[in-house]
């Protein structure tokens, strides 16, 4: 009985140590989940078709810029606000100046306003596809060029692009207990 | 170390155990590991609790009067951590421990050692989640699921429940290895699986489902950890992370989880029933069966918990047809208790008090659980309080019912001693009441848009948190009633015979004396 017993415990630990792995093993099976359905590809430009410009309505965009992680970055959009029509092809700058005296590499995420006008955009370039790399004291100006698509719902009139720079690299630490406990 | 068992217990019955507290550190006997896995289970019920009382008499009244709301925030995570990992989850297993060698005839678990080894690492764990309290920034704040990115940014406090969730991971791992071990391969002679009292059958699927999981859940915080701590970035958006990964790794694990907390209580639900309705289980190898499906189904439906988090539409309906899905074995296992009790010749002792009350509210629990199911119902209810009913619905009234229940039930066999009935039953009947109080009205918070885990509230909300509160003050004292019930019980009390219930016939009623001797089924029975 106790060699059985041993045998089970063995064949049992095997099954532990293997879900362990399958749990880090759930990390690149959702990236290509993600990847194949075409969920969340926030970092490859979009197919554009040929479509009709929309000029019947003409929709406010407006144009939001954030950095996070303490980023010594300064960042804005060049206007604050546009006119354009659904089905055409806009493009908006972006300037992003570094204050420090080092490099720094930031990631651009970006976010929508409605949330559900998300999924209308089609960007044909953004520099939200890859990180960016700014030297000391460097100042970029920085495209995007996209479609909103003219499905996009009639009640919506207001659209707004958000960015938000993240500082990419090990120099994040985990615990920023000062940023997120207000005092109270 | 002068008290050093040997494996086999067989010969060594005779030689005097050590008293005091070496024999509770050095034990391997599997009745003094289920005790102490019960006390503790016990003590982490009423910590729990008193945290749960310190959220309910902040939302007493609107507006902030007790706490400042990070702190709200600790209580509520705390609460759910001691409660799911230090209160219900040892409390199956210190019945996993007293029961199942009893229940299909073996003498002792598989491998006693390591059984003293997995109870011995939960008090430090439990240790950690307390002293969490007490370090810069207090406890963790990020509710008891610790989402990223809030669990990414929490102060040290979420590094020690880190630590606290792994080592009672291992723990239940180990117990896991040991109770299928032990079911496996120790059964007495003619014991066949579909011959198993169906307790014994339960924790078999819920230890599979442990060792399925707890590891998942292990890698999970263990990604949060190098999150937090050594630069990877498997939630951090900025660094390529998704935050919505950590849900899907967590609830991967958290789903089955809720089957890992509920299956053993049918087990318990199912051995009671039987006893006191006075005919034998109906259909009990469809009984098997849906514990075993319910299982399976529970590996197909996490994403359940995350319908707002943009899922395409058919990741929807594959998650809410699953999730209902689950309906049909759990319907089986309710008709199936109904039918058993059927014009059985029933009495009311408080073990099936608890058993019948635990089939009313469970099952509201579960219709409960069957609209949450709907997706758009449950975008509208997402995070509101209609789901803090619900769980305490199948966690309180399911899990800590069926808890009660098969305390009652067992003490006799336990201690040797009859517990006093009427304070069983004062006892159900208070828990029930104050139950209710507390958590119905819950639902009416949530249809009405009350969020979960805010300190403050609109002033509308304010009468049914109210009624709430007094329900929780209520359900909390009359648990002293249970106290008093076992200390009065394990001190002395009307003798127990061999087998007080009528209706029970699984092996530690026929064959053993009460209480249970220390070491019981050297020679195992031969079950016909």
């Amino acid at each position: 009985m106790i060699t059985d017993n041993r045998r089970t415990f063995s064949k049992l630990l095997v099954i532990a140590v293997a879900m362990f792995g399958f749990g880090f093993a759930l990390v690149p099976f959702y990236k290509k989940i993600c990847e194949v359905t075409g969920i969340n590809d926030l970092q490859k430009a979009d197919v554009v078709e040929n479509t009709q410009v929309d000029t019947s309505r003409t929709l406010v965009l407006e144009l939001d810029a954030n950095t996070r992680n303490e980023l010594p970055w300064k960042f804005r959009a060049m206007e604050s606000s546009v006119r354009i029509h659904p089905g055409q092809l806009v493009q908006v700058m972006f300037e992003v100046r570094n204050d420090s005296d080092a490099a720094v590499t930031g990631q651009a995420i970006p976010s929508y306003g409605p949330q559900l006008a998300g999924q209308y955009f089609r960007k044909l370039d953004c520099f939200c596809f890859s990180t960016q790399e700014l030297k000391a004291r460097e100042v970029r100006k920085m495209p995007v060029v996209f479609v909103i698509h003219p499905d996009l719902p009639k009640d919506v009139n207001t659209v707004t692009l958000s960015y938000t720079f993240f500082r990419v690299e090990g120099t994040r630490t985990g615990a920023v207990p000062t940023a997120v406990r207000p005092p109270v | 170390m002068e008290a050093v068992h040997g494996h086999d217990h067989a010969h060594d019955h005779d030689h005097h155990h050590p008293t005091g507290i070496t024999r509770w550190l050095t034990t391997t006997n599997h009745k003094d590991i289920g005790t102490m896995y019960l006390w503790f289970s016990f003590a982490m019920f009423i910590s729990g609790g008193l945290l749960a009382l310190g959220i309910r008499a902040e939302l007493f009244q609107p507006g902030l009067q007790l706490w400042r709301p990070e702190f709200f925030n600790q209580l509520t995570t705390m609460h759910g951590l001691m409660m799911v990992f230090g209160a219900i989850m040892p409390a199956f297993v210190g019945f996993a421990n007293w029961q199942i060698p009893l229940m299909i005839g073996a003498s002792d678990m598989a491998f006693a050692r390591m059984n003293n080894f997995s109870f011995w690492l939960l008090p430090p764990a439990a240790l950690l989640l307390i002293a969490s309290f007490f370090v810069p920034g207090g406890a963790t704040g990020a509710g008891w699921t610790l989402y990223a990115p809030l669990s990414i940014q929490q102060g040290m406090g979420m590094d020690l429940a880190i630590f606290a969730v792994h080592i009672m991971g291992a723990s239940s791992i180990m117990g896991s290895i040991n109770i299928i071990t032990t079911i496996l391969n120790m059964r007495a002679p003619g014991m066949t699986l579909m011959k198993m009292p169906l307790f014994v059958w339960t924790w078999l699927i819920t230890a599979y489902l442990l060792i399925a999981v707890m590891p998942v859940l292990a890698g999970a915080v263990t990604m949060l950890l190098t999150d937090r701590h050594f630069g990877t970035n498997f939630f951090n958006a900025a660094g390529g992370g998704d935050p919505v990964l950590y849900q899907h790794v967590f609830w991967f694990f958290g789903h089955p989880e809720v089957y890992i907390m509920i299956l053993p209580a049918f087990g318990i639900v199912s051995q009671i029933i039987p006893a006191f309705a006075r005919k034998p289980l109906f259909g009990y190898s469809s009984m098997v069966y849906a514990t075993a499906s319910i299982a399976i189904l529970s590996f197909i439906v996490w994403a359940h918990h995350m319908f707002v988090t943009g899922m395409p539409a058919a990741g929807q309906l594959f998650f809410m047809y699953a999730t209902m899905l689950i309906a049909v074995p759990t319907g089986v296992k309710v008709f199936n208790w109904v039918a058993t009790m059927w014009k059985g010749s029933m009495t009311f002792e408080t073990p099936m008090l608890f058993s019948v009350g635990f089939l009313f509210v469970f099952t509201m629990g579960g219709f409960t659980g069957l609209i949450l199911a709907v997706t758009p119902v449950d975008i509208q209810l997402q995070d509101t309080y209609y789901v803090v009913a619900h769980f305490h619905y199948v966690l309180v009234a399911g899990s800590l019912f069926a808890l009660f229940a098969g305390t009652y039930f067992w003490l006799p066999k336990w201690t040797g001693n009859m517990y006093s009935e009427t304070l069983g039953k004062l006892h159900f009947w208070c828990s029930m009441i104050f139950f209710n109080i507390t958590f119905f009205v819950m639902h009416f918070l949530g249809l009405a848009g009350m969020p979960r885990r805010i300190p403050d509230y609109s002033q509308q909300f304010a009468d049914f948190n109210m009624i709430a509160s007094i329900g929780a003050f209520g359900f909390g004292l009359s648990q002293l009633i249970f106290l008093v019930a076992v200390v009065k019980c394990i001190r002395g009390g009307e003798k127990a015979p061999a087998n007080p219930w009528e209706g029970a016939d699984t092996l530690e009623w026929t064959h053993l004396p009460s209480p249970a001797p220390y070491h019981s089924f050297e020679t195992p029975p031969v079950v016909k």
